[in-house]
């Protein structure tokens, strides 16, 4: 298969390019120096960019389908049938497997990570991922609450925890190590929370800070890919922004074993909560932002809010459960052994709320005070902020002054009294887009052959119907967001996939996981204890418990070595 | 020579367990070790070629006749493909992959796809809806609780190694010693071989679960009652049991079809949820439904995440439409509006009420199903299929929604497919057909 796309604006600021009118050549599913003989698309007077990388989405798994099965109501609010080419649709916050797929790649999103992956319930994960299609796939592992995890930590065998991990990874296909309230979810199962970083997690010789630490270490350890994704502890809670900056001290004395951060910051905005009340709660974007430009080990994800009804889902039961008894709206709980314990409620971000006013201004203000593009990665922790296809509205607000101002007046003043963002200026030019829908995200993970168009790289391309020369995206927000919102098309692997914003061809994308090797000894050792977890603690038998590669589409395990032993 | 199996799932009932041990001589399952009488049945039954549909079959003359497998599946399309209203039946004793392909026949047929939730635990379904879903995996049961309450479930005869693996016989992490660090409370009608092992009992009267429920949550949330008993019930025992839910460090509720079909249905679970919320403001509770066909859970999670909606949905808008008591396949049966049915590894003309059998017997039905039954009988088409986790692999949920890979241990007899490749074969077929 070649291709080439002609004469577009290209955006690939990974590769120093911004704006210049070139063509992309593409054979085999890679992007090449020049072909002959190909099929050319006129992509002139229109922009183009690498294909968008989705980091941190709930998008597949028990707790997405739990929040499916709570919420009848949600699908009915956006149905299509059948057609020629896709399967029938439903779904607004919590979308069907299908819709998901289809909806990513017509916005130009060529790889998705999915947020959290829960071991024992791996397979689930990855089959509803098998039912993603359009898409290369990812899984995020929570680790954050592991009891095996935790006692290697609280013991200091960290050889062994490391060991543990990478098994871990390649047990449930995962990609990455994810904490979500490092010890406040293993503290639910018996109704409770830690609230500081030094709590400690009941019966388990471990604070939330060891707990931390202790993950990046292994992560780093293991140089992994990708690093540390937290989920710090306090989500959502007013004044929490301490508990934030406190965690982000804890970077400092961990060396990164690649070229990227050793922490993930996710959805930064629910973090970022000052004032002592729900009456005087206020943005403290200010001093996270500070906190990630005076550091080279940070990015974080902004976790937009976008007005509107929708689904809250985390692997932080003790936060749904509070987010529920705040609201009265019902509430899902699914406590995993051993391992995390996720929960579900629906949740409406309100203009004329206070809080929600003052939440969204923060996603915005934190992705406009961090200094450098490469550090910030535009999500709404789909769709605990908002569901995935409000993104075009935040690209829009990120390029236009404007259209923050227009949406801040019709807000509760609140979100004015209380926030900074009617003073900032600061407007994202289509580089800056690029980098914070796509590069930004590449990188972080770990992807060498995602979020740029250099040669080598997968021929995952999205073309906007927009003239980057011809428009001011600060006063024509409205065709930014439009263009965003339905690609001319989407090339995915080398195909075109959605053209004028209809899915024209399905394909099933690749599966990512890590597999990191350990020494054989120390994994020996290691298994006698997990099998001795599994006999003792678990309710399947250990031989049971790994995913078997058939759950997974063109599965690609990305090797690393790591020199644990 | 004998060939030993071992981390086996056996798929008879949700408790799923995946200990089993199988030893297979001969390509003969010879011995099973570990699973209880009934799951110890199901795998030696499958060895039994006797008792097994073994050659597809169609109707001719009023007689069912031996026919070729392409015969069968073109039958079996052209049937399906000529309906109006197709209803597509079954699918909670088969792998989530049959269920899944299932799920897309529906769609292209426009037909409306239903599972056995419908006659079971459809109501708790409807509840959750309503109040959400306050639950664990049982793992969180055999390692932390020390309540354990059955309502309306007898698992001792339904689920016989429930109490073993997970809720009151193991020893658990913070629960060393077993069952001496558990309480088990029975609530049953009757005084079932499951209460006969609980060290409290409660009687309630038939038909008034919603009010017992109704009057525990008011003493919980520290109301005193005003009558000296509640559905037969005294006041004392629901004083006594209200505490014991309060002060146990983790609870758990386990319910059974006593709750979900006597009178109320899908409110007394609303109910049994909205206590479990209570009780959290005090301490740790969850609920869990004890689920019975094997992999019945898993037809709710795959239908949930291609088609949004857990059972009963109807695809002639073209998209998944929902609307239990409307599009439940007993309302759609006994409305008349069916004209042909497709049954996957199930048997309503057993289990279904009167008016909807008397209906079905006037369209046409395809079953694929490994023995044959009453349903397979009346059939037009009759396509046999392999055993999903015995002879073929697959997926299935466990009742707490964890999912089991289930393993192979013996070929299936000659010529017998998977359900899985059977509907893959209608599915192509019917394409083909509509266009
Ligand atoms: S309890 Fe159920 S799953 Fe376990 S062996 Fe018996 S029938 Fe099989
Ligand atoms: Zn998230």
């Amino acid at each position: 298969m070649k291709l080439v796309l002609k004469n577009g604006y290209v955006y690939d600021p990974a590769n120093g390019v911004n704006g210049e009118k070139m063509d992309i050549f593409i054979e085999n599913g890679k992007i090449v120096e020049e072909v002959s003989g190909a099929k050319e698309i006129d992509c002139s007077g229109m922009l183009v960019m690498p294909g968008g990388v989705e980091i941190h989405s709930h998008i597949a798994g028990g707790k997405v389908n739990t929040a499916r099965l709570m919420r009848p109501e949600d699908h009915l609010r956006n149905v299509a049938p059948r057609t020629s080419v896709t399967r029938s649709v439903c779904g607004y916050s919590t979308p069907s497997t299908f819709l998901t797929g289809y909806a990513y790649s017509k916005m130009g999103y060529t790889t998705a990570f999915t947020a959290a992956l829960p071991p024992l319930m791996a397979r689930h994960t990855h089959e509803e991922l098998h039912d993603i299609p359009m898409l290369d796939k990812g899984a995020l592992t929570v680790m954050g609450n592991n009891w095996l995890i935790m006692h290697y930590l609280s013991e200091g065998r960290i050889e062994h925890a490391c060991a543990y991990a990478a098994w871990l990874l390649r047990a449930t296909k995962g990609y990455a190590i994810k904490a979500v309230n490092p010890g406040g979810s293993e503290a639910w199962g018996w109704g409770r929370d830690v609230r500081s970083l030094d709590d400690r997690v009941p019966h388990f010789d471990i604070t939330p800070r060891e707990i931390i630490r202790g993950l990046m270490e292994i992560n780093e350890r293991l140089s992994l890919p990708h690093s540390v994704h937290l989920h710090p502890n306090n989500l959502g809670r007013v004044g929490n922004f301490t508990t934030t900056l406190e965690t982000l001290e804890l970077t400092r004395d961990v060396k990164p074993s690649r070229e990227r951060q050793v922490l993930q910051l996710t959805h930064a905005q629910f973090h970022s909560y000052g004032g002592d009340s729900w009456r005087n709660f206020s943005s403290e974007a200010e001093s996270i932002a500070k906190a990630v430009n005076s550091s080279d080990r940070l990015v974080l994800d902004m976790g937009q809010v976008v007005f509107g009804d929708t689904t809250t889902m985390t692997a932080d039961g003790p936060m749904e459960y509070y987010l529920s008894s705040l609201t009265g709206l019902k509430w899902a709980n699914k406590d995993i052994e051993l391992e995390t314990a996720p929960g579900v409620t629906p949740f409406v971000y309100s203009e004329k709320s206070p809080v929600s006013g003052v939440q969204w201004a923060i996603g915005l203000e934190l992705a406009l005070l961090v200094e450098s593009p490469e550090k910030v990665m535009l999500t709404t922790d789909h769709p605990n902020g908002a569901p995935f296809f409000t993104y075009p509205k935040i690209v829009a607000w990120l390029m236009s002054a404007k259209s923050r101002e227009e949406v801040l007046e019709r807000l509760h003043r609140a979100a004015q009294k209380n926030t900074v963002l009617g003073s900032i200026d600061r407007e994202y030019g289509w580089s800056e887009i690029c980098w914070v829908t796509r590069t930004a995200q590449a990188r972080s993970l770990g992807l060498e052959s995602k979020g740029h168009l250099g040669v080598g790289a997968d021929a995952d391309v999205a073309v906007y119907r927009i003239d980057p020369e011809s428009t001011d995206p600060a006063r024509d927000y409205e065709a930014v967001e439009r263009a965003f919102s339905a690609t001319a098309l989407t090339v995915k692997g080398g195909e075109v996939v959605v053209r004028d914003g209809e899915v024209v061809k399905v394909v099933s994308g690749r599966t990512l996981y890590v597999d990191a090797g350990v020494g054989e000894e120390l994994e020996r050792e290691v298994l006698k204890d997990v099998d001795y977890y599994f006999k003792r603690f678990y309710t399947v038998n250990l031989a049971n418990y790994p995913v078997q590669e058939v759950y997974l589409t063109s599965p690609e395990a990305v090797k690393v070595d790591s020199g644990v032993r | 020579m004998r060939v030993t199996h071992r981390d086996v799932v056996c798929s008879f009932c949700g408790t799923l367990c995946d200990d089993i041990e199988v030893d297979v001589e001969d390509g003969r399952i010879a011995e099973v070790r570990h699973a209880c009488r009934i799951g110890t049945t199901k795998f030696l039954s499958a060895s039994r070629h006797e008792h097994r549909l073994l050659k597809p079959m169609v109707r001719e003359n009023g007689r069912l006749k031996e026919v070729s497998l392409e015969e069968a599946v073109e039958r079996a399309a052209e049937i399906l493909a000529g309906a109006q209203r197709p209803l597509l039946y079954g699918w909670s004793s088969t792998s989530c992959e049959a269920q899944s392909v299932g799920i897309e026949l529906a769609e292209v047929l426009g037909g409306v796809i239903d599972n056995t939730s419908t006659v079971c635990h459809g109501p708790s379904t409807i509840a959750v809806h309503e109040a959400g879903f306050i639950s664990c995996t049982l793992g969180e049961v055999k390692n932390r609780a020390d309540l354990v309450i059955y309502w309306g479930a007898n698992p001792m005869h339904a689920h016989p190694r429930h109490l073993s693996r997970y809720s009151i016989y193991p020893r658990g992490y913070f629960r060393e010693r077993g069952h001496q660090d558990r309480t088990l409370v029975v609530v049953d009608v009757r005084r079932t071989d499951t209460a006969r092992l609980a060290q409290k009992f409660v009687r309630v009267q038939p038909g008034r679960d919603y009010e017992l429920i109704s009057a525990l949550r008011a003493v919980v949330n520290g109301r005193k009652l005003p009558m000296d008993e509640v559905a037969g019930v005294s006041r004392e025992d629901i004083e006594e049991l209200a505490e014991m839910m309060k002060s146990c460090s983790f609870g758990v509720l386990f319910f059974g079809m006593g709750l979900t079909q006597s009178p109320g249905r899908h409110r007394n679970i609303d109910n049994a949820i909205c206590l479990v919320r209570d009780l959290n403001t005090y301490t740790k509770f969850v609920i869990m439904p004890m689920r019975g066909h094997y992999n019945v859970v898993g037809f709710s999670e795959v239908l949930s995440w291609q088609a949004g909606f857990p059972f009963a949905v109807d695809f002639s808008k073209g998209y998944a439409w929902y609307n239990p008591g409307e599009t439940t396949a007993n309302d759609v049966l006994q409305r008349g509006e069916c004209d042909a049915m497709l049954v996957v590894a199930s048997d309503p003309v057993s289990n279904f009420p009167k008016p909807s059998v008397e209906n079905m017997l006037k369209m046409p039905i395809v079953a694929i199903d490994v023995h044959p039954t009453p349903t397979t009988m009346v059939a037009d088409v009759v396509i046999p299929a392999a055993i999903a986790g015995i002879e073929v692999e697959g997926t299935a949920y466990r009742m707490d929604v964890v999912p089991l890979r289930l393993r192979k241990v013996v070929e299936p007899p000659e010529g017998v497919l998977s359900d899985v490749e059977v509907l893959q074969r209608i599915l192509e077929r019917v394409k083909e057909i509509k266009g």
